[in-house]
């Protein structure tokens, strides 16, 4: 199964270097990995989708708090969160297809970015199943070149991820 | 005050306590050692790093201080690696400083540059980079904190020569901030009562004990409860001396070479009480089968030790000492019973024990060891043969008085290792015991024995093999000696050309006198002990097999 935790790390230099290194000598599996920083200048957050069962998580979740520099992991995948993805997408586009191509970014709700003699590239904004579904989409085009973020997460409502674990606003 | 940074870091290790640190010169540590020159502090000048950095592993291994070792850039730090990652696997406090080129040559593969903080993160504990001397003080104190507390480890300390040659007003660092260093302590009262019900209605219950009692000083309280059960006491080979060796719960060591009894007592306990210990694959055998019909309680510093190996039912985290006091006051003595009956009859059956042949065996060498030191001395080891037979016929009675690289197996590592030991308990008697092949790993270290005068004695069981390596291939690779048999130098010559006193012993009349004389001397002293060449290490249990086939 998948897990998404939100990893708040202090922001020192090598501490992706730290984090990467773990899950590649431990044997995790990382889906994807985002990181910048957060309110805080000295805090960042790593969004991390990983593959495996309780068992794995156990250990991914305790060895990532061995590392010093993680302050706090919290594992949100069964709470209700809003998750999101970035997507760039340079697609080969005649000029007799810009409009039909112009209409698919339209379904998803994407925005046109930049246009080129023979390529068109768009931005979408989504969780992993429509920009998956967006890709398929524009595949049929020719696509020059793809680039995601990785995904994002947060907890909705008024629960909240803080370097002193999951809380509620009171 | 105005000070260099290399005074910085000199100050800082004195206000950790740090007395005694091991270490080798080098460019970019120049203005470290300038600064070393009139310091307070005792500097051993070893002949190579790794000789350093495992001597400061058993100078922390024997006395529980924070070890400290000092290195240059490049090959200088690069050869900490192998004893940094072997304080890492058994948990040894130790703080490692290496010289850095200047800040402005990093990154550009300049003269000496190594990035060993890159290199060492898998195995550190924490490592640090300093490029700011403001930082220094503050980072040293983390260091020190961090190596010595919750499961203590090794953390480096990387310096460029710009940041130790730099001055600033010094300032004491104040209180560190780390959120995301918290070591769990205490156990729970839910987990504490829990085992505390499990404990009482076992009744076969079995306490596996590991390197974490010694380092948190918590045989007294594991000796009283296994007492007040009357529960048996097995150990890892990190744990010998954790539990007195002559008790009469004692079991001796588990897993591939333990004792028949401690393998078939975990087989069948319906209780097994880990405490500082950690599964590790050669004490489990096929884990599938290994204490079959047990509940396992898991007491331990380090969470994520619960569950990485074993299924565990019920888990205590926190500091081993601290968990043992909150559980002693809950727990009521208990009798002796048919589980004791049956252990002594097992240990009655199954002794460990070789067979005499007229030749001198490795094992009457340690017998004799023992018997002429009273058991009253510290045993460093090389790893192989040598190591498990010091395991068996040596009697540990006292915590920190078997020194030995546990989770690593590294050879080389026992010579530098008791130079620490001999170093942190001057009056005492250390030995290093060691094989043929492992005693030419660092042999180099003999020259520093004698520089400082340490009294170590070595006996190298001698039988012309990498003994251990021979031994799997005369049992798993159809006697095919692959490039094990060695030819050794005149080990005599070398340790008199080194300054030391060479002894060669052959037969077993001339076993005593030797080792009398060897402890009695005030010199370094090798003993070439030419043994039975191919004696194998029994009992055994084959890789990957359940703990109870145990041949031999």
């Amino acid at each position: 199964m998948r897990h998404t935790l939100a990893v708040l790390v202090e922001n020192n230099p090598g501490v992706l270097a730290r984090v990467a290194g773990l899950f590649s000598r431990r044997g995790f599996n990382i889906d994807s990995l985002a990181v910048g920083r957060t309110e805080r200048p000295d805090v960042s957050r790593m969004t991390i989708v990983v593959e495996g069962d309780d068992r794995v998580l156990e250990q991914v979740s305790k060895q990532l708090h061995k590392l010093v520099d993680v302050i706090k992991i919290s594992d949100i995948t069964p709470e209700e969160y809003v998750d999101r993805e970035l997507v760039l997408i340079k697609v080969h586009c005649e000029a007799v297809h810009r409009g039909e191509i112009m209409q698919v970014a339209d379904v998803f709700r994407a925005r046109i970015v930049d246009l080129g003699r023979k390529t068109i590239t768009v931005e979408c904004t989504g969780n992993d199943g429509k920009i998956n579904a967006f890709e398929e989409a524009l595949r049929p085009y020719g696509i020059k070149e793809l680039v995601r973020t990785g995904k994002i997460a947060m907890m909705r409502g008024t629960r909240f991820t803080s370097v002193s674990g999951v809380r509620d606003e009171d | 005050m105005k000070m260099t940074g290399a005074q910085i870091l000199i100050q800082g290790l004195l206000d950790q306590g740090a007395d005694t640190i091991f270490g080798y010169p080098g460019g970019q540590v120049l203005p470290i050692y300038d600064a070393l020159y009139d310091a307070n502090i005792r500097h051993i000048l070893t002949r190579h790093e790794q000789g350093a950095v495992h001597a400061a592993d058993g100078y922390a291994r024997a006395s529980g201080k924070v070890g400290v070792c000092l290195a240059t850039s490049g090959p200088g730090a690069t050869n900490l690696v192998t004893g940094i990652a072997n304080a890492y696997m058994d948990s040894v406090p130790m703080v490692a400083i290496t010289g850095q080129v200047p800040v402005g040559l990093l990154g550009r593969d300049s003269f000496q540059e190594a990035d060993i903080t890159g290199i060492t993160m898998p195995v550190t504990k924490h490592n640090y980079i300093v490029k700011n001397i403001d930082e220094l003080a503050i980072t040293l104190k983390e260091a020190f904190h961090i190596a010595s507390t919750g499961r203590p480890g090794p953390v480096l300390v990387d310096i460029p020569s710009d940041v130790s040659a730099g001055a600033m007003d010094y300032d004491d660092p104040g209180p560190i901030n780390l959120p995301g260093y918290r070591p769990v302590l205490e156990g729970t009262e839910e987990q504490l009562n829990k085992a505390t019900a499990a404990i009482m209605a076992a009744e076969r219950p079995v306490l596996y004990i590991g390197g974490g009692v010694v380092s948190a000083g918590a045989h007294e309280e594991l000796k009283k409860m296994a007492e007040l059960l009357v529960a048996p006491v097995t150990t890892t080979l990190m744990g010998l001396g954790g539990f007195p060796g002559d008790h009469p719960l004692y079991l001796g060591m588990l897993g591939m070479h333990g004792s028949k009894y401690a393998n078939y007592a975990v087989c069948e306990c319906d209780l097994l009480i880990a405490v500082g210990a950690r599964f590790s694959n050669r004490v489990t055998g096929k884990i599938s089968e290994f204490a079959p019909e047990a509940t396992i309680i898991h007491i331990d510093v380090d969470p994520a030790e619960i569950g990485k190996n074993v299924r565990v039912n019920i888990p205590i985290v926190g500091d081993v000492k601290i968990v043992l006091n909150q559980l002693l006051p809950r727990l009521a003595a208990k009798l002796p019973g048919a589980w004791k009956d049956k252990i002594s009859q097992w240990k009655k059956e199954y002794p460990i024990s070789f067979k005499e042949n007229g030749n001198l065996k490795p094992q009457q060498v340690i017998s004799e060891i023992y018997n002429v030191t009273g058991g009253a001395a510290r045993i460093a080891t090389e790893v192989g043969q040598h190591q498990m037979w010091a395991a068996h016929y040596y009697t540990y009675t006292r915590p920190r008085s078997f020194i030995s690289s546990g989770g690593l197996g590294t050879m080389g590592y026992g010579l530098p290792a008791s130079l620490g030991v001999q170093v942190a308990c001057p009056e005492e008697t250390v030995f290093n015991i060691a094989g043929d092949g492992s005693i030419q790993m660092n042999i180099q270290e003999l020259a520093t024995a004698v520089n400082y005068e340490l009294p170590v004695n070595i006996a190298v069981l001698n039988n012309g093999f990498l003994g251990m390596v021979r031994q799997w291939q005369e049992l798993f690779y159809n006697h095919r000696y692959s490039y094990t048999e060695l030819s050794n130098p005149d080990f005599v010559k070398v340790a008199e050309a080194y300054g030391a006193s060479g002894v060669r012993v052959t037969g077993k009349s001339e076993l005593r006198p030797a080792l009398e004389e060897a402890v009695r001397n005030s010199k370094p002293v090798m003993l070439d002990f030419v043994v039975e060449r191919e004696e194998n290490v029994y009992p055994m249990v084959a890789p990957g097999a359940p703990l109870n086939k145990i041949i031999g």
